[in-house]
């Protein structure tokens, strides 16, 4: 359903006075999601996560440059494409209640997302209505504005304007920021049911642990690149190729806890070599020439010379 | 130790209560988390410790005395968002001066670049401008910490590394800690008990 392949993502930031500086924020990134798939993008703040969402809903600011390829159904994912599709065949869940228009009913804002993915007007009530009784929101809380709505709901208001609409593909940018655990697996829940009707599913998070309740696979992002794009299962079977993933999941508190020091490259000064190259225990100077490419280790992605079959 | 007794707040009398007649004791070197669901007043028990909220009844003493009213708290607070307590117009240099300059070893353990002290606050991620908040609170008269959320949003490697370090630190130092949090793994590995709010 979406491909992204070798995308690059970077900004010419001015610094004070006139000095530039080349701000590269996503290096050779690479993620593959089809229908019926829950695909976790975990990584940290800085990681590029969040802007690959951007770059695939065609919302970067205008001083982006972009190469690469994205297709969307096998078609090249233009900015004019981008425009037609986004709320449509392509859904966003946003991180909070905030995205919502703070001035505009919450029923309203349903209503108008349902228009917006193009809903017949005929149907468009009758859709709402379903939609809100589908994710247990009683009716009275249409009339209700954004901050009167409580956590959970706002969490269920939020799944259900991505939802009315027929979108293929529903990015779900940090659904889970902070929540009580029943809320977490109750939204993750949502996020697997849309995938069971059929569409592909992006969920963009912090936290690996939410993110293996749900996925079927989990795209490690790392300084704007995918450094393994694993099948969920190999976090528990130990199975995971990439130093940096086994660092992850080692890092756990109910793991050992244990972290690998140092933090991500600053994106006006990455590294020529692999972008962990830094802060990897298994770091050699094979590693330190060029960026690793992408290849297939057990079965799945990965972008480490050293990773072994 | 630091010790609430019989807390209570509210914003007004018009208002419902926020946290009524709650207890807790923290003693030096201890580590007590704080597990429930959100809007339980855990928030507010963190704020009305570190001084940040005056309880409308009750007391918070530490060592017997009341908090101090100026100079700096020997509770200090880190939460979930360390952009919102950092002043924007500064560089890291100075909002780590805050903290009256922290130990070297303790930005070492935190992995703080020196490269990063002469940026900007918007110029570094959540997890590193943590790792700031961090150390900034971890001063030499710092005697109590509590960590609401403190690691919520940050990935499970910057999570740990933050939470060694701040471990160590607090062993070293005999601070007494109170950890905030609804994520249960992480309090049965970093506390001595746990308190439940229902
Ligand atoms: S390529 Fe080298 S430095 Fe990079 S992750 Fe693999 S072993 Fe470590």
């Amino acid at each position: 359903m979406l491909t992204v392949q070798n995308l690059s993502v970077s900004f010419t930031q001015y610094d004070t006075g006139l000095t530039q500086k080349q701000l590269t924020v996503i290096t050779d990134l690479d993620l593959h999601v089809n229908a019926r798939e829950v695909v976790a993008v975990v990584g940290s703040s800085g990681s590029g996560k969040s802007l690959l969402a951007h770059a695939v809903l065609g919302i970067l600011p205008h001083n982006a440059q972009i190469s690469g390829t994205i297709l969307f159904k096998g078609e090249p994912l233009t900015r004019q494409r981008q425009a037609s599709l986004r709320g449509k065949a392509i859904a966003l869940i946003p991180q909070s209640i905030s995205y919502l228009d703070p001035l505009m009913p919450v029923g309203r804002q349903v209503h108008q997302a349902a228009r917006r993915a193009g809903v017949a007007t005929t149907d468009i009530r009758q859709r709402v209505d379903h939609t809100f009784s589908r994710y247990e929101l009683a009716s009275t809380v249409k009339q209700q504005y954004p901050f009167q709505v409580s956590g959970g709901m706002a969490r269920r208001v939020l799944v259900a304007t991505a939802a009315v609409g027929q979108a293929d593909l529903i990015i779900a940018d940090e659904p889970t920021p902070g929540l009580h655990p029943d809320l977490v697996a109750e939204t993750l829940n949502h996020l697997r049911q849309l995938a069971s009707a059929g569409k592909g599913v992006i969920l963009i998070t912090h936290d690996l642990e939410a993110a293996l309740q749900v996925a079927d696979k989990v795209a490690v992002f790392y300084a704007g690149t995918t450094l393994e794009i694993a099948i969920a299962e190999d976090f528990v079977n130990g199975n995971l190729r990439h130093p940096y993933t086994q660092a992850l999941w080692r890092s756990l508190p109910q793991n050992e806890f244990i972290p690998v020091p140092g933090a991500q490259p600053n994106p006006d000064a990455l590294p020529d070599g692999c972008l962990f190259s830094d802060r990897c225990p298994l770091v050699t100077d094979a590693c330190l020439t060029e960026r690793p490419s992408l290849r297939l280790v057990r079965g799945a992605p990965v972008r480490c010379i050293h990773a072994e079959g | 130790m630091l010790k609430g007794e019989q807390l209570s707040f509210r914003y007004s009398p018009h208002h419902s209560w926020v946290l009524q007649d709650f207890n807790i004791q923290i003693a030096p070197s201890e580590i007590v988390g704080l597990l429930g669901p959100s809007g339980f007043g855990k928030t507010t028990v963190g704020k009305l410790l570190a001084g940040y909220l005056a309880p409308t009844s009750g007391s918070v003493t530490v060592e017997g005395q009341p908090l101090p009213t100026r100079g700096s708290c020997p509770v200090q607070l880190v939460f979930q968002h360390p952009e919102l307590a950092m002043n924007p117009r500064w560089r890291i240099r100075q909002v780590l001066a805050e903290g009256q300059s922290p130990a070297p070893e303790l930005l070492q353990a935190l992995s703080i670049d020196s490269s990063w002290l002469s940026r900007w606050t918007h110029e570094l991620s959540g997890g590193e401008l943590q790792r700031i908040a961090v150390a900034r609170s971890l001063n030499a008269h710092t005697r109590y910490l509590i960590a609401d959320e403190m690691t919520a949003m940050l990935d499970a490697n910057t999570q740990a590394l933050i939470w060694q370090a701040v471990l160590d630190y607090v062993r070293q130092h005999e601070i007494g800690m109170l950890v905030i949090s609804h994520e249960a793994p992480l309090l049965k590995r970093v506390c001595d008990r746990i308190i439940h709010i229902e």
